[in-house]
């Protein structure tokens, strides 16, 4: 169909206009991070070794060449997704980038069960409150939305981990499992469970799955709530749902059919705006559970001035925000007839 | 009402020149009063309340301290009836809550009652801070950008996406690693995150009203380009700001919390709730709930009450807003 | 106001004055804090004593109404074939294929062909979308057609077409027809009777030639006279503009506006009595105007 075609040449033209805010976004990491005082070597000797050590240390790694030569030196890198080792504490002397992919599954399984629990919980109240408008129910969708919002998202985690780890003694209430991992396919241990074929690993990813899942979706549900509702109102009082029900058709269909999906389409959309504060999110619940995945890698970075690390970090962030806002454009296209390329 | 209506002469100041329907005060009020009763009304006032009752403890809570109705928020305690430490004596190391500590005490042996109390200075400091500053800053700027357009337009346009799109606790994060610890450079750091929405939600109305009727009128009858800005744009636009405000108030105590939370920000021993949260979070397995509970309902509530104001004053003043203008 | 089986009764009107609530009101698809008093009697029967479903049931097959602006009246995301399907399975128990062929048939007599039964409606035109409103709204067979402004958001070519299109079916389907216009134009053309309304009440009704030839009611008159032919020199229009529904003058409506009006005009209100055959006007002084 011509509309295939097209969409392939649209996700090529994106591709191509998001080069220049790549390259905005790196040269901005790299400049904010000369501005920090300190640097690595600093970090990881910080004055306990003397002068000739450190100053052959900064050699070794380029950091005593000037600031346009490492500038280069990044930018060329980068382009060979040759990204370095890290000089970190933690890292030190290991692939950036494998580092990276190894961390990254973690948050993968976290943000896709998180939003899982988010749009669920989330379309729901948001689909009861916009349709009983003004009623007691919609009231309670409406202070869900606001006051779900108001709450850190750590202490939310605390919180749970209080009330099911501890309390009740259910769910664990760290990590990303208790028995050994299952042998690595993806690195999703979900998915590596069931691919390994060992019940007990995988309920065992479940269970340490479900406090911050359950923590970060809620979090998130209350964007899914409000827009969903407001959308809603809009849709359930439109033309088009006049007409319907002006012809006769049921009640239950027009809600569906006409108010619920209609609405449901902007809300794809925005969801890409919103990948900004899952990722923020994620960071602080990967704190909250030691969860280990990119969120704590970067932080362990910031704090050791790991430069590699961190330019690595935010470049593979920056990727796949492109890749995810690609997505939701192509979905959008296919789940909205009027888009057009 | 008055039976009789007249306007205010210029420079009068009666109550019908600061709240009448035309101010920005009025504007405000009148449906906050007009409206009491429905769920926006209702939301906003509660919002109000909460709000001034957190400011009123910052304000007393060092006043209670010196006093003695509270105690001090970094002294320890010790001995079976809570006193201050004296040398050489063991603390009473998170110690539940009891008649001689409301809440209890936390792994410093310090009360809890207080440093919760105490914690509203800071969060509040800092909110203020950054948040004012970057109305100061953002709205001008918005402003001026939005109605003269152009090629320093689409520039700051450009820079405040890139500003907006990252994600705003690591962006922070990184500010806070920059500037180091201290209220006032987690103040800044606040700013540099909500400046970007400040702007755009400026720069957003000031181009809708630039293209009514009455911009046009006066600009076609000879107004300055600042008159116009000022008297008939800023007016129209300023009227959505306090909403802006009280939401980017709520998310900047969140931001800063969690700041504090993962550990940039605040010095120890200042009483912060994130941090307080953060020392907290390792006692939790062995039962000690208090430390974590009490700090994190103090940022829910305070949170929730600007929320409540934020929200309630959107559904009641935009409405409005549009239904002015056509 | 009455509805013979078959006829086709127009409703005059400035805007505002209440002819485009008429439609909703008779199909019970107002807005939630309405309130609606009187009667509807269709077949025998008082539609506001009708329960929910059986309400229903008759929007659509009995009754059916069709708006005054199509653009935004069909679903974004339903073709029209689903349209249709989704019409007729709501008031009958037929197979989905079944339901295609009669949409096929109700499309292809507005002129629309097969091949884009599937399209989406962003994909027709104006003229194309009010025509499928229309296929939509008849495909049951209705006995009474709502016609709300059918034709205002339309250029006047295709305005022709559709009011062509609109008298054929009435004539095949033996239908009768509520024509909603603004338009005198439009009402001398098409309909059999017409009622006039001001400020939300009937003022004249009564058989299209006699209003327009002998109009009693002073507005019906200030209405003719504004009209414009080739041979207007001086536009003439009524003085004033018509009244807020929700704080209306006292006695009869059009009084503050009418060049008769006298004491009495601003006290009473007067009733709508027969002065010629079948001609009804509301005015103190109607018989002064026979």
């Amino acid at each position: 169909m011509a509309k295939r075609a097209s969409l392939l040449a649209y996700t090529v033209s994106r591709l191509i206009l998001a080069l220049p805010m790549l390259f905005i976004l790196l040269t901005a990491v790299f400049v904010v991070l000369r501005i920090v005082p300190g640097d690595p070597i600093t970090a990881l000797y910080g004055g306990r070794a003397p002068a000739d050590v450190v100053a052959a240390a900064r050699a070794r790694y380029g950091l005593d060449r000037p600031y346009w030569d490492q500038y280069v030196i990044y930018i060329r890198q980068i382009f060979t997704l040759n990204f370095g080792t890290s000089l970190g504490e933690i890292y030190r002397g290991k692939s950036v980038l494998d580092t990276i992919i190894q961390k990254l599954p973690a948050t993968i399984e976290l943000s896709i069960g998180a939003m899982l629990v988010a749009s669920t919980v989330g379309i729901f109240a948001g689909l009861v409150g916009g349709v009983n408008r003004d009623k007691a129910v919609d009231v309670a969708a409406r202070l869900y939305g606001t006051i779900i919002f108001a709450i850190p998202i750590f202490w939310m985690g605390l919180m749970f981990q209080l009330l099911f780890g501890v309390t009740l003694g259910w769910l664990p209430t760290s990590q990303r499992f208790g028995l050994t991992p299952p042998p690595h396919v993806t690195g999703l241990y979900t998915l590596d469970s069931i691919l390994a074929g060992s019940w007990s690993n995988f309920v065992d990813a479940i269970k340490h799955l479900v406090l911050p899942c359950l923590t970060l979706g809620l979090y998130l549900s209350g964007f899914f709530t409000k827009t969903v509702r407001a959308n809603l109102l809009l849709t359930v009082d439109s033309d088009y749902a006049e007409a319907a029900r002006a012809r006769g058709v049921r009640r239950r269909a027009v809600v569906y059919r006409y108010a619920f999906r209609n609405a449901l389409i902007p809300v794809v959309t925005v969801l890409g705006l919103q990948f900004a504060i899952l990722f923020s999110g994620a960071v602080i619940t990967e704190r909250t559970f030691s969860w280990d995945g990119i969120g704590t890698l970067l932080l362990d970075s910031i704090n050791s001035k790991d430069y590699p690390m961190i330019q690595g970090t935010i470049v593979v962030y920056a990727f796949i925000i492109i890749l995810v806002s690609m997505v939701i454009d192509i979905i959008n296209g296919l789940i909205d007839p009027r888009v057009r390329y | 009402m008055a039976t009789e209506t007249r306007s205010p002469a210029a420079g009068e100041i009666t109550w019908e020149s600061l709240l009448g329907p035309h101010t920005f005060l009025g504007r405000i009020l009148n449906p906050m009063i007009q409206k009491r009763r429905t769920l926006a009304g209702i939301m906003t006032w509660i919002g109000l309340f909460m709000l001034i009752a957190f400011v009123l403890i910052a304000l007393l809570a060092p006043l209670f301290s010196f006093v003695g109705l509270l105690r001090d928020p970094i002294l320890p305690l010790c001995g079976s009836d809570y006193h201050y430490c004296l040398p050489g004596e063991t603390r009473l190391v998170n110690q539940p809550p009891s008649g001689n500590a409301i809440l209890g005490t936390d792994y410093l042996g310090r009360d809890l009652f207080t440093r919760v109390l105490w914690g509203a200075r800071t969060s509040l400091e800092i909110m203020a801070i950054g948040v004012i500053l970057a109305l100061l800053v953002g709205f001008p700027v918005g402003l001026y950008s939005g109605y003269t357009g152009g090629r320093l337009d689409r520039i700051l346009v450009l820079v405040m996406d890139s500003i907006y799109a990252f994600p705003s606790l690591l962006l922070a994060a990184l500010i806070a690693v920059i500037l180091g610890k201290g209220v006032l450079n987690i103040g800044i750091a606040i700013t540099v995150i909500y400046v970007p929405l400040y702007f755009r939600v400026t720069r957003n109305h000031t181009l809708s009203v630039k293209q009514e009727m009455y911009v046009e009128a006066a600009r076609a009858l000879g107004a300055k380009p600042w008159t116009v800005i000022w008297s008939y744009i800023a007016y129209n636009v300023v009227v959505a700001i306090p909403v802006i405000f009280a939401l980017s108030a709520a998310d900047a105590i969140l931001t800063a919390a969690g700041l504090s939370f993962l550990g940039y920000g605040i010095e120890r021993p200042i009483p912060d709730w994130g941090l307080d949260l953060s020392d907290a979070q390792g006692f939790l397995s062995t039962g000690i709930w208090w430390t974590s509970f009490f700090p994190g309902i103090m940022i829910v509530l305070l949170t929730v009450g600007l929320s409540f104001l934020g929200e309630g004053l959107n559904d009641l003043v935009n409405p409005l807003l549009r239904k002015e203008r056509i | 106001m009455t509805l013979s089986p078959g006829e086709t009764l127009g409703v005059v009107g400035e805007t505002g004055c209440g002819k485009s609530t008429l439609g909703k009101a008779v199909l019970g698809i107002m807005p939630r804090n309405a309130r609606v008093r009187g009667q509807i009697r269709f077949g025998g029967k008082d539609l506001l004593k009708l329960d929910d479903e059986s309400f229903r049931r008759l929007r659509g097959k009995d009754i059916a109404l069709i708006f005054q602006d199509p653009m935004t009246r069909l679903n974004p995301l339903l073709t029209i074939e689903d349209h249709f399907i989704e019409e007729i399975r709501s008031h009958e128990d037929v197979s989905r294929d079944q339901a295609r062929t009669r949409a096929r048939a109700a499309l292809e007599s507005m002129g629309i062909p097969e091949s884009r039964m599937r399209n989406f409606p962003h994909e027709f035109s104006g003229g194309m979308r009010q025509r499928i409103m229309i296929a939509l709204a008849l495909v049951m067979r209705p006995s009474v057609l709502i016609a709300d402004e059918p034709t205002t958001s339309l250029d006047v070519i295709v305005e022709a077409q559709i009011l062509e299109i609109l008298e054929d079916l009435r004539q095949a389907y033996k239908m009768a027809l509520l024509l909603i216009t603004h338009n005198l134009g439009i009402v001398a053309e098409v309909c059999d009777r017409v009622a006039v309304l001001y400020a939300g009440k009937v003022a004249e009704m009564g058989p299209v030639r006699e209003i327009f030839a002998k109009p009693i009611h002073p507005y019906t008159q200030g209405l003719l006279k504004s009209v414009i032919h080739l041979e207007t020199k001086v536009l003439s229009s009524i003085e004033g503009s018509p009244p807020d529904l929700a704080d209306p003058p006292t006695g009869c409506r059009f009084h503050p506006r009418c060049p008769y009006a006298q004491d009495v005009c601003t006290r009473e209100v007067p009733a709508l009595l027969e002065y010629r055959e079948r001609q009804v006007a509301a005015c103190h002084f109607a018989k002064d105007f026979v």
